[in-house]
């Protein structure tokens, strides 16, 4: 690890695999040098956009402001990070311990990262349907006691995962549901999941070759820096 | 760290005179006004595009990015720090991730066959040359790029122009592993100290 510092400018430049990354990140929350170079690197990294401009098309500019009519800004600093396009969720409390899943202590939970912010495509594009439609589509299903269902749905060939959720408790209030993947025993950060009992979250990251998947339960607004023992899904993969 | 420090706040603009502010800009959308976006999408866009385009190559696609990000741009432009960066650099960041994510796992079924001629494939973009020559910024990054080794300047467009990762980028250049990501930051810190951004 003594070099990971060197790792700055791959990231800078999103040229770290899933792995690394996560590594990377965990390494951020701790190194405020890093933090500083990664931000300044990044400053530069954008320079070298400057010399592409291409003119969209007109229709880009119409498809773009009439798409975000339809979603909320998130709010600043609290909440969860997908708070968006469905309607407001009534906070329900239900108590998530009730599904817990006591596994917690049985996985071998590894790392996670810090940086939350480009999770769950939620954009119009059909990558979720795309996933939900493979012809090699892998569906591991986790039933709670509850009623509440969590199907995580692979296909190796597009990399993708997405997991579908019917009759979810929310989670307690402040928190939210995070997704994770598991490369290598290590737990990487692949999204956040919208309010709402029922969902369709395209999972981010490299889901062909992860090992498996978990849903955590982490404090809402924060950053976490690996999953919390709240676990309440794990959904192994077969190989 | 030379002499054409940008204004404080770092933020490239295209030279002209009156820029809208980004980082108000920004702010406003946080706060759900529409106008304010629109105003944004028309100062970057050509931008977000061209990025888009560089990156995943297929003109289609790469709107569909560029759409994807603005949504996400929109949707977290309460939580941009001006603190922390530039308003451009944040916007490209994310444009940046989205572009990258697209390639790979468009890529991901069909293993890339890493070989160095994929670098030789130039995009057919003489139109984005041809608007890139208009914005004086990307003149200054041109020069300075030119500060940059010849190593140092192919493994960095291979890694951010590609989309390839560090690992990927030494194996089209035959290097060590090590070597690869040295010379992506080595070429990232020039190109900053040249710039004189961020620091």
């Amino acid at each position: 690890m003594s070099d990971i510092h060197a790792l700055s400018g791959a990231y800078a430049v999103d040229a770290l695999d899933d792995i690394e990354r996560a590594q990377f990140e965990r390494h951020l929350a701790e190194c405020p040098a890093c933090t500083a170079e990664v931000s300044s690197l990044r400053e530069a990294a954008a320079l070298l956009a400057e010399t592409t401009a291409v003119a969209p098309s007109a229709e880009l500019r119409d498809r773009v402001l009439a798409g975000i009519s339809a979603v909320r800004p998130l709010p600043p600093l609290v909440g969860d990070e997908t708070a968006t396009v469905t309607a407001l969720e009534p906070r329900r409390r239900r108590r998530v311990v009730t599904f817990l899943v006591a596994a917690a202590a049985a996985v071998a939970i590894g790392t996670g990262g810090i940086v939350w912010q480009q999770v769950n495509d939620d954009a119009p594009t059909s990558q979720t349907d795309q996933v939900l439609t493979a012809s090699d589509a892998q569906r591991f299903t986790v039933d709670f006691d509850d009623g509440a269902t969590a199907t995580l749905v692979r296909s190796k060939e597009l990399n993708k995962a997405v997991l579908v959720t019917e009759d979810m408790p929310a989670a307690p209030a402040d928190h939210a549901y995070a997704l994770w993947l598991q490369h290598d025993g290590v737990m990487v950060p692949a999204g956040i999941m919208p309010k709402g009992p029922d969902n369709e979250v395209l999972l981010s990251g490299d889901a062909a070759t992860a090992e498996g998947a978990g849903i955590t339960v982490e404090e809402a607004g924060e950053e976490p820096t690996e999953p919390s023992d709240d676990v309440v899904a794990l959904f192994t993969f077969d190989a | 760290m030379n002499q054409l420090r940008p204004v404080p706040g770092g933020a490239p603009d295209e030279g002209a005179a009156a820029a809208p502010d980004l980082a108000e800009l920004l702010k406003a959308c946080g706060k759900g006004d529409q106008a304010a976006f629109a105003a944004l999408y028309d100062s970057t866009s050509s931008r977000v595009v061209g990025l888009a385009v560089r990156v995943v190559r297929d003109p289609a696609q790469a709107e569909e990015v560029a759409q994807e990000a603005f949504l996400e741009i929109w949707r977290s432009s309460g939580r941009f720090d001006p603190a922390k960066g530039s308003p451009l650099g944040w916007l490209l960041t994310i444009v940046h991730r989205k572009a990258v994510d697209r390639v790979r796992s468009a890529e991901a079924s069909s293993r890339r066959d890493l070989t160095y001629h994929h670098q030789n494939q130039p995009v057919a973009h003489d139109a984005t040359a041809e608007a890139a020559h208009a914005s004086l910024e990307g003149r200054r990054v041109r020069g300075a790029l030119q500060s940059l080794t010849p190593a140092q300047r192919e493994a960095l467009e291979l890694a951010y122009f590609g989309g390839y990762t560090h690992t990927e980028v030494a194996t089209m250049l035959d290097l060590p592993v090590g070597t690869a990501k040295t010379r992506i930051r080595d070429g990232l810190i020039r190109l900053r100290d040249n710039m004189g951004v961020g620091a």
